[in-house]
């Protein structure tokens, strides 16, 4: 059980949609993997057609939306699919993704700040999509989102846990929770992300992509919950030199 | 603005005999960016082994970037005037037959008829003809797209800067427009009169949009107008040139290949299915963020094949003809349809390959907010 966005919650996998071959598995996932959170993209929220569904019309009724602005290109325009999103899913959640470029979906730090300091204003629980940068990391907590998402590597790669040293301050000094977002492709880099201390994870690719999405939504549950309570109970020390006692021992200690 | 094509023409005169050996080629697919001399190498394989283990790799690129997801659009041809003699279209002014332009009222008819398909992305287009087809006209057709559907698109004739604002301001979001070719000499051939001629005027239309607000733009040749080769690598130049002034905008790019459209003329080259696939191919290796459309001048089969590979956007259960939903059927078409699927086909065949058609890729309107 955790904390967050005023919820009370019992997994630490969110699941993103976008990418997803069949909407029907948000359901699957929700009951078969315990997945509680489902970040739906503003922009793919169209109306119910002939040939396709609304997302909204998958996702369980107790389940979690966060609504994301991916797509907006600066805070006005995040601001206001926040806004749209709110409207259609009735979900204070927000997911602030606005990137710099669509080549490698870059997060432009200097316009999610704008957008995080308007949104909290508006009423919102932000969840900050942002590079592992310890220094706006703790401006956004003053500011009073709900947790910061900083990326593992970036989106859609797989890469896993690619700015460790950068991410572990994070985790360290913010007070609140840390969710790492993109790039995490295995269920072992999810488990490295909670070893690491990370509140949360959420994932897309790895999960939409995979020949099986609902069974591998449990694998990364499963990892999630494995690397959480290893966090919890305290990961033991590497060394560097065996520590077994040494004939000099004796001497030395006298 | 035309430094791509020179640069192009230069790689290209540096590498055209150029023939990568087995290991060469598993070298370029092995790096994580691949270079403009690597695509110009690539463009020359012919081993059918190596364009399937380049299939594998574009396949895994376009799943990681772009999921299993694919969009769906059609056309709406409102005019056929067009003032132009281009040799090759359906819709020169040399041919001779009737012209139409639907009247706002049909307009809607045509999209209600498209709506009741289950269409609701739309690419409005004109002939090129400033006075029958003026950009107020354009400008309320697409206002009226805007209230049927999620996602509205142009492919018109070039415009300027203040023109394309109003267009954003009405709720357009996409551009496409061809080039037809990016050899100069050979455009100007193909394009004898008409406001087309201007070659340059064409090529700086997509920055004009993108500057302006557009969200998304299209670019390509017309496959077999020119050397295929030498216009499939000033394509990727192109959109590489693109992405880099505006990172913001999702650019596609998209490889039509020369249909005959009733008109006396027979292309320079023909593209044979192995190299249009191999196009595409190169074009996700090196592109790996950049959308690929492919239309339904290509077949069913072929689409359906590559949809599992490298493409993002397709086109379904298009019309060419002006008034070609609610009421004609395809006489006097710009170019001829080869996939003839309805758009619950289309549909029901890319959720057999596993992947989900999704009609909607921006919100109507949030960039006019």
């Amino acid at each position: 059980m955790f904390e967050i966005g005023g919820k009370t919650l019992k997994s630490r996998l969110f699941v993103g949609t976008g990418k997803l071959p069949d909407y029907s598995l948000v359901e699957k996932m929700y009951y078969e993997a315990g997945v509680e959170v489902f970040a739906v993209a503003v922009r793919r929220i169209g109306p119910n057609t002939k040939h396709t569904k609304n997302v909204l019309e998958y996702i369980p009724k107790n389940a979690i939306i966060m609504v994301n602005t991916s797509g907006a290109q600066d805070h006005k325009e995040a601001v206001k699919i926040a806004m749209i999103g709110r409207e259609l899913t009735n979900s204070n959640w927000v997911k602030v993704e606005i990137e710099k470029d669509t080549k490698y979906l870059f997060p432009d730090s200097i316009e999610t700040l704008k957008a995080c300091e308007i949104l909290v204003k508006e009423g919102f629980n932000v969840f900050p999509y942002i590079y592992p940068d310890l220094n706006l990391a703790k401006e956004l907590e003053q500011i009073g989102v709900e947790a910061v998402m900083p990326l593992g590597s970036p989106i859609g790669t797989n890469k896993g846990i690619g700015c460790e040293v950068l991410l572990k301050p994070i985790i360290n000094e913010i007070k609140i929770p840390v969710i790492i977002d993109a790039g995490i492709g295995r269920p072992s880099h999810a488990a490295k992300a909670m070893e690491m201390g990370a509140d949360a994870v959420l994932i897309n690719t790895a999960i939409a992509t995979s020949s099986d999405p609902v069974k591998m939504a449990l694998a990364f549950s499963k990892a999630v919950e494995a690397g959480r309570l290893a966090f919890e109970v305290g990961l033991l020390k590497e060394y560097e030199y065996a520590q077994a006692s040494s004939p000099l021992e004796d001497f030395i200690t006298g | 603005m035309t430094e791509f094509i020179r640069e192009a023409q230069k790689v290209w005169e540096e590498f055209k005999d150029y023939v990568p050996t087995y290991d060469e080629v598993c070298e370029i697919l092995e790096k994580e960016v691949v270079s403009i001399e690597d695509v110009a190498k690539l463009l020359n394989v012919e081993d059918k082994n190596l364009i399937l283990l380049m299939a594998s790799k574009a396949k895994k690129i376009t799943r990681e970037n772009f999921g299993k997801v694919i969009l769906l659009y059609a056309p709406l041809y409102i005019s056929n005037y067009c003032q132009n003699g281009c040799v090759y279209c359906g819709f020169s002014c040399r041919k001779n037959y009737k012209r139409e332009k639907l009247d706002l009222d049909e307009i809607e008819n045509e999209l209600r008829s498209m709506k009741e398909e289950g269409i609701d992305s739309v690419i409005i287009l004109t002939g090129e003809d400033r006075i029958h087809s003026p950009v107020d006209y354009i400008k309320q057709a697409c206002k009226i797209a805007t209230e049927y559907m999620s996602e509205v698109s142009i492919e018109v004739y070039p415009l300027f800067e203040e023109e394309y604002k109003s267009l954003v301001n009405a709720g357009v979001v996409g551009i496409t427009i061809y080039q037809e070719t990016y050899q100069k000499e050979d455009y100007e051939k193909l394009h004898p009169f008409g406001p087309k001629k201007d070659f340059d005027f064409r090529l700086s239309a997509v920055e004009r949009a993108l500057s302006v607000g557009f969200h998304e733009a299209c670019v390509g040749p017309l496959l077999g107008l020119s050397h295929p080769k030498k216009d499939v690598l000033c394509t990727l130049l192109h959109a590489e040139y693109l992405l880099d002034r505006f990172p913001k905008a999702e650019i596609s790019v998209s490889f039509p290949r020369f249909r005959s459209a009733g008109v006396d003329f027979v292309p320079r080259y023909t593209i044979s299915d192995k190299d249009f696939i191999k196009f595409l191919l190169i074009a996700r290796l090196y592109l790996p963020r950049v959308g690929i459309v492919i239309s339904t001048r290509e077949d069913a089969r072929l689409r359906d094949a590559l949809i599992d590979v490298c493409i993002t956007k397709m086109s379904a259960g298009s019309k060419t003809t002006v008034g070609g939903y609610a009421t004609q059927g395809e006489k006097d078409a710009q170019f001829e349809v080869e996939d003839r699927r309805t758009v619950a086909e289309v549909v029901e065949s890319i959720i057999k390959k596993g992947l989900r058609p999704e009609f909607t890729n921006w919100v109507r309107g949030v960039n006019s907010l």
